[in-house]
Order: structure tokens, then C-alpha cells, then sequence
């Protein structure tokens, strides 16, 4: 018995996560879910456009992995800004990568009327190339501003792959704090209620009963309508709603480890109330409470889409992937890109987080398979 | 059985109580109100029509004043579409909703069980995978996405449906909406009668009555089903009343004239009374079919028993 071998103990968390390396659709997904957060995080400053830049030459083009201005569409833009300017076109043709504009006019023509070239999002830096003696005929050129929209641009012209990033950057922080928020509550809220047991327990969980029984998602609503349209309000609101049920499985997992001998010896050892919880209690539950987080994240992001969808949500310029939605179920016709682009990049986070879920449900809680 | 009934019925009375009490105090103290945002209102003529509908009372006069005509059944006046009471507005909009609520239901139950049946029958083959990839998307996605994607492929591309409106139930109309609602329900329908049937095909009782000689057909429907729909009737109530407060999104995406969007119309416009007897409505919706699962629960399991 004295020489036998040390053996290495395999801890619950060692456990868990060789049964989730196991597990292909969740690791794939938790992937997935952490390369849409960094996109999301740097995403915008690479795209090139800011996300409240509105390009009027460019109002809803569709996807495309070409740079704008497209060869064709020239003729009529160059046309088009002329007519502007009140010019009359005689001829444009294109010249070592500059464009060299003709025109002609019954007034002498002003030296300040590159402006209108540069001006368009089509072209940048337009100069004088050469003016007639009468000032009645100019040459100018132009270099063309090539301008990349791989997600196409929205309806007043801001580009689409920017915008759905912030948006996703928004969804995901308030999935995350407004989680955060009902978790704590619910944590704090069912141990407490678990561990104190007796009156105070009964008293409690019939608190969380009756809320139960309100109509929640029309609590949400008036609550955002009668008292404005406030980020941190909605964060409160939706963190409010949502901790019932974390309070309840709390307080289950608490009355189960209270009975437990580890529980009875650090009581009789002195260790107050608060220190047992802190120590003893809340670290057991960590496994259904991560369980509980990954699967409340998708219900509040689902919560705030449906807000924003109401229009009761983040306001604009910020942008949410249910605004996006919105905005996009209402210009689908002609345009369906710009609901289905959103809709993509939320459903998919949407599926990774609750592939991630269930596959910690299975590493962390093997007895519940 | 009885006196579980009338029990059930008295602790509802507190709960509505509850709710309603909240509701109010929470419309009131917000700032602003029915009549503040008509812009050249002169104040006498503003001051009058407050009187008339008792809003220059203290809050609590009004609560009392509010409750006192519930009692007589009575929900108010609407106080933006002046010349309709709120009962006037469900009696025309509650029909819409119910009819959906219900078309929705009985889609989800019955497409939902047989697509659960199915899975379990074929558990671990390609038809059982197929299907439980369908309710994960389906249980996953969420109204406002499915709704205007099928607007876009069925309505604008395909041409089979209408987007918009109520066309007073046509079928092209109502079948999106309808469909929408039912997706979720669906879809968890369809995860929970999988995974029950499962369970009651490798029960004792399944594999006796299997070596009985009985036909395929009398196992599956007459002895594992019956115990395998117990989880189903007891979702079957919470999402019934949940389909009224789900058609929030459908009704205000599909412009379809029922409870929800008067609930949005009430609560942007500030129709106190409107929106009071809507959470009402919703609420004596919830209280309701959960009790008639909880009783239908009993008629299914004769196990279960109420004393």
C-alpha cells in the first residue's frame, strides 16, 4: 500500500472540457462566435468607410466585390454633374487613370466649378487643365475614387458591411451586459432565497411566482414607451425581466448543496452565512449558471432586436441587428440584401450561441443527457 | 376535483389584481399623457376633456375609480379613438387574433407531433437528423426574422401569398401570418414529442405490448403516444397565451388588425385604457390555459390527480 503510485485526479473541469472537445458542432460554433466578435471589435476601422458616412451617389447598390463607380455608370455620372453645374458637356475621355472633362458654357467659367467633380463620391481631386482665353471653354480632370462595398450600401447610402459590424458590436455587448445583469440578480436572488430557507424562502418564490405571471414582454414595451427611449432603461428592463428563471434554478442547486457535509462542516467550523455562500455555495453552481448564461445571451438579443424592431430600441445612427432587420423587412422589395445580409449575421450568432450552449449543458452536466 | 377548480379560480382573483395594480401606477407616474401631444390644444378645452375623463383626479382616485368599473365589466372609453370603448376595439380585433392564435396552434400540435413521431421512429437516421436540424432553426430563429423572409420568398418572389393586410381572413393573407406564429411552436413541439417518444418506445410496457403481437400501428399511436403527448399538454398551455403575446411582432409585420397591434398602437399613442385592457386580456389569457392544461393534463395521465 506505501509504494502506490500517485494518481494524477481528473478535476470537474478537465472532465467537461474533454467532453466538449469532443463535442464538433460546439467547438465549431465557439469559433465562429469568437471570429464575429473580433470582426465586430475591428471590423469597422478596416472597411474603410465610417459607419455614418452617407454616400448620395451610392443610395442602395447592391453587394458587389467591384469598386464602385462602375465603367459603365461614368458616362452618366460625369452628365449628371455637369448638368449641375450648369455646363454644358462636349466631350470626357480617360487618360493615364485621370479623367479629362470638356465643357463649355455661355458665361465664363469659374475656376471653383472642380468642386462639383470632387464632390461626388465618384471623383477626387479635379483640377484645371487648361481654360481658353474667353473663359467660354475649360478642360478639367479628375482621378476616379475607387470605393469598395462588398455588403452593397443601405438606404440613405451608408455602407452596408460597416454598418451591420456596429450593429453586431451593439447586439453583442447588450446580450452580454443585460445577461450579466439578470444573472447577477438571479444568482444573488436564489442563493439567498435557497440558502436562508424557511419564511423568508416561501416569501421569495412566491415574489418570483406573481412575476412569472405578468405579461413580460408587455412590461418591456411600456416600460421603454413611458419612459423614453434610454440605452441603460432597456438594459435595466430586459436584465429585469429575464432573472426569474436563473432565481429559480439557483435556488434549487442551493437547497440540494446545502444538505451537502462539506456545507455542515464549514458551518460548524464558524464560517458565517455570507462567507459559505461566497465560497462554498455560488462556485458549486458555476456549472448550471455558465449553462444558464450562453443560453439567456441569444434571449436577450432576441429581446432587443424586437425592441429595436418596434422602432423602441437603439435609435440612430447606432444600429442594432434588429434596426437592420427592420430597416431591411421594410426596403426588401428591390433590395433584398439588406434584410437578408443582417438577418444572416444574427441567425448564425444566434445558432453558434446555442450550439455553445448545449454542448456545455453536456460537458457540465453529464448526469442530464 | 371541484374544489381544486374553485381554488385554482381564487388565487387567479390576487394575480389579475396584481398585474393590474402594476400596470396602472406604472402608466401613471410615466410623464406625459393621452391628451399631451395634440399640439394646439388650447388649455381650457385640454383642461375639459381631462375632467371629462377623470385624468385631473390624483392617481389613486383613478385606480379606485378604474377598478370600481372593471368590477361592472366595463374597460373604459379609448381615449385616442374617441368614439369606441376598449371592449368595442377587442370585440373587433380579438376575433382576428384568436383565429390566428388558434389556426397557428393547431398547426404547430399537429404538424409538430407527427414531425416528432417521425423522429423518434427513425431515431439516428437521416430523417430524425433532418428534422431536428429543422426545430433547432425553427426554436432558434426568431419571429421578426422569419416573418419578412417569408414575406420576401413566398410573397414578393413566389407570388403565393399576400404581404400585407387582413382581407377579413382571406387565405393568401392569413397563411403567412399564421404560419410565422406557428414556426416556434413548432419547432419545440416537434423537440419535445422526439424526445418523449424515444423515452416510451424503450418502456416496458412498449416492448410487452410489442411481444403481444399487436400491429406497429396500435403501439405507436394507441400506447406510446399517450404517455409520450404528457409533455406536450402541459407546453401546450403556457404557449397558447403565448401565441396572443408572439403576434405582436406577426400582427404589426403582416398589418394584421388584432390584439397586438392595438397593444403597440395603445401603448405608442398612450391609451391608458387600452393598453390597461390589453395586459388585462393577455393576462386572463395566461391564467386560463395554463389551468386548462393543468386539467387536461389530468385527463390524459390518470395518475395525476387534483384533490
Amino acid at each position: 500500500m506505501t509504494d502506490a503510485v500517485a494518481i494524477k485526479g481528473r478535476s470537474l473541469w478537465i472532465d467537461a472540457w474533454n467532453r466538449l472537445k469532443a463535442n464538433r458542432a460546439a467547438i465549431i460554433s465557439a469559433v465562429y462566435l469568437c471570429f464575429i466578435v473580433l470582426l465586430t471589435i475591428i471590423g469597422p476601422n478596416l472597411t474603410g468607410h465610417e459607419f455614418t458616412t452617407q454616400y448620395p451617389s451610392y443610395v442602395r447598390v447592391p453587394p458587389s466585390l467591384e469598386p464602385y463607380p462602375k465603367a459603365e455608370k461614368l458616362d452618366q455620372e460625369i452628365k449628371e454633374i455637369i448638368t449641375r453645374a450648369h455646363l454644358t458637356l462636349k466631350e470626357w475621355k480617360q487618360e493615364g487613370g485621370r479623367f479629362l472633362v470638356s465643357v463649355t458654357s455661355s458665361k465664363p467659367i469659374d475656376d471653383r466649378v472642380t468642386r462639383y467633380l470632387d464632390r461626388s463620391d465618384s471623383f477626387k481631386d479635379g483640377k484645371v487643365e487648361s481654360k481658353s482665353s474667353d473663359g467660354l471653354e475649360m478642360t478639367m480632370s479628375a482621378s476616379v475614387q475607387h470605393l469598395y462595398f462588398f455588403f452593397g450600401t443601405d438606404i440613405s447610402g451608408r455602407d452596408l458591411l460597416t454598418r451591420t459590424l456596429m450593429a453586431g458590436r451593439v447586439s453583442l455587448l447588450v446580450g452580454l451586459l443585460a445577461g450579466m445583469v439578470a444573472v447577477t440578480i438571479g444568482v444573488l436572488y436564489g442563493s439567498v432565497s435557497g440558502f436562508l430557507g424557511g419564511k423568508t424562502d416561501e416569501l421569495m418564490m412566491r415574489i418570483v411566482d406573481i412575476l412569472y405571471a405578468l405579461p413580460f414582454t408587455f412590461f418591456v414595451i411600456m416600460l421603454v414607451v413611458f419612459f423614453g427611449r434610454n440605452f441603460m432603461l432597456m438594459f435595466l428592463a430586459i436584465g429585469a425581466v429575464l432573472w426569474l428563471d436563473m432565481a429559480r434554478i439557483v435556488r434549487g442547486q442551493t437547497l440540494s448543496l446545502k444538505r451537502q457535509e462539506y456545507m455542515q462542516a464549514a458551518e460548524a467550523m464558524g464560517v458565517n452565512s455570507w462567507g459559505i455562500l461566497m465560497r462554498h455555495i455560488i462556485p458549486n453552481m458555476l456549472g448550471p449558471i455558465i449553462i444558464y448564461v450562453t443560453l439567456l445571451v441569444p434571449q436577450v438579443i432576441i429581446l432587443e432586436s424586437f425592441l429595436s424592431y418596434l422602432g423602441l430600441g437603439v435609435q440612430e445612427p447606432m444600429s442594432s441587428w434588429g434596426v437592420q432587420i427592420s430597416q431591411g423587412s421594410r426596403n426588401m422589395e428591390g433590395a433584398s440584401y439588406l434584410l437578408i445580409i443582417p438577418a444572416l449575421f444574427l441567425t448564425s450568432t444566434l445558432f453558434a450561441l446555442n450550439f455553445i450552449g448545449d454542448g456545455l449543458r453536456d460537458a457540465l452536466d453529464p448526469k442530464d443527457r | 376535483m371541484l374544489r381544486y377548480v374553485f381554488r385554482r379560480l381564487l388565487t387567479a382573483i390576487p394575480t389579475l389584481f396584481l398585474i393590474i395594480t402594476i400596470s396602472f401606477f406604472l402608466m401613471h407616474i410615466a410623464p406625459g399623457g393621452p391628451f399631451n401631444m395634440e399640439r394646439g390644444i388650447p388649455p381650457e378645452i385640454k383642461a375639459n376633456i381631462e375632467r371629462v375623463f377623470h385624468l385631473d383626479e390624483p392617481v389613486w382616485m383613478q385606480y379606485f375609480r378604474y377598478l370600481g368599473n372593471l368590477a361592472h365589466g366595463d374597460l373604459g372609453p379609448s381615449y385616442i379613438l374617441i368614439n369606441f370603448s376598449v371592449a368595442e376595439l377587442f370585440a373587433q380585433s380579438l376575433p382576428v387574433s384568436i383565429r390566428i392564435g388558434s389556426w397557428a396552434m393547431l398547426l404547430s400540435l399537429v404538424v409538430g407531433s407527427a414531425m416528432g413521431v417521425l423522429a423518434a421512429l427513425r431515431h439516428n437516421k437521416f430523417i430524425d437528423f433532418f428534422i431536428v436540424t429543422l426545430a433547432t432553426g425553427g426554436s432558434t430563429l426568431p419571429t421578426f426574422v422569419t416573418a419578412p423572409l417569408i414575406q420576401l420568398i413566398f410573397g414578393l418572389t413566389l407570388k403565393w401569398i399576400w404581404i400585407g393586410g387582413w382581407h377579413d381572413g382571406e387565405l393568401a393573407a392569413a397563411i403567412g401570418p399564421i404560419v410565422t406564429l406557428a414556426l416556434p411552436q413548432l419547432a419545440t413541439v416537434a423537440r419535445l414529442m422526439r424526445g418523449s417518444m424515444i423515452e416510451a418506445l424503450n418502456a416496458h410496457h412498449i416492448r410487452t405490448a410489442r411481444a403481444m403481437g399487436l400491429s406497429d400501428f396500435s403501439v405507436v399511436v394507441k400506447h406510446a403516444m399517450r404517455g409520450a403527448l404528457l409533455p406536450i399538454v402541459s407546453y401546450a398551455g403556457p404557449a397558447a397565451a403565448g401565441l396572443v403575446t408572439g403576434s405582436i411582432i406577426v400582427e404589426t409585420i403582416f398589418q394584421i388588425p388584432g390584439v397586438g397591434r392595438a397593444f403597440i398602437d395603445g401603448a405608442l399613442n398612450r391609451d391608458y385604457t387600452l393598453v390597461m385592457g390589453t395586459v388585462i386580456l393577455i393576462a386572463v389569457f395566461t391564467i386560463l390555459f395554463n389551468f386548462l392544461s393543468d386539467l387536461l393534463y389530468a385527463l390524459v395521465d390518470p395518475r395525476v390527480r387534483y384533490d
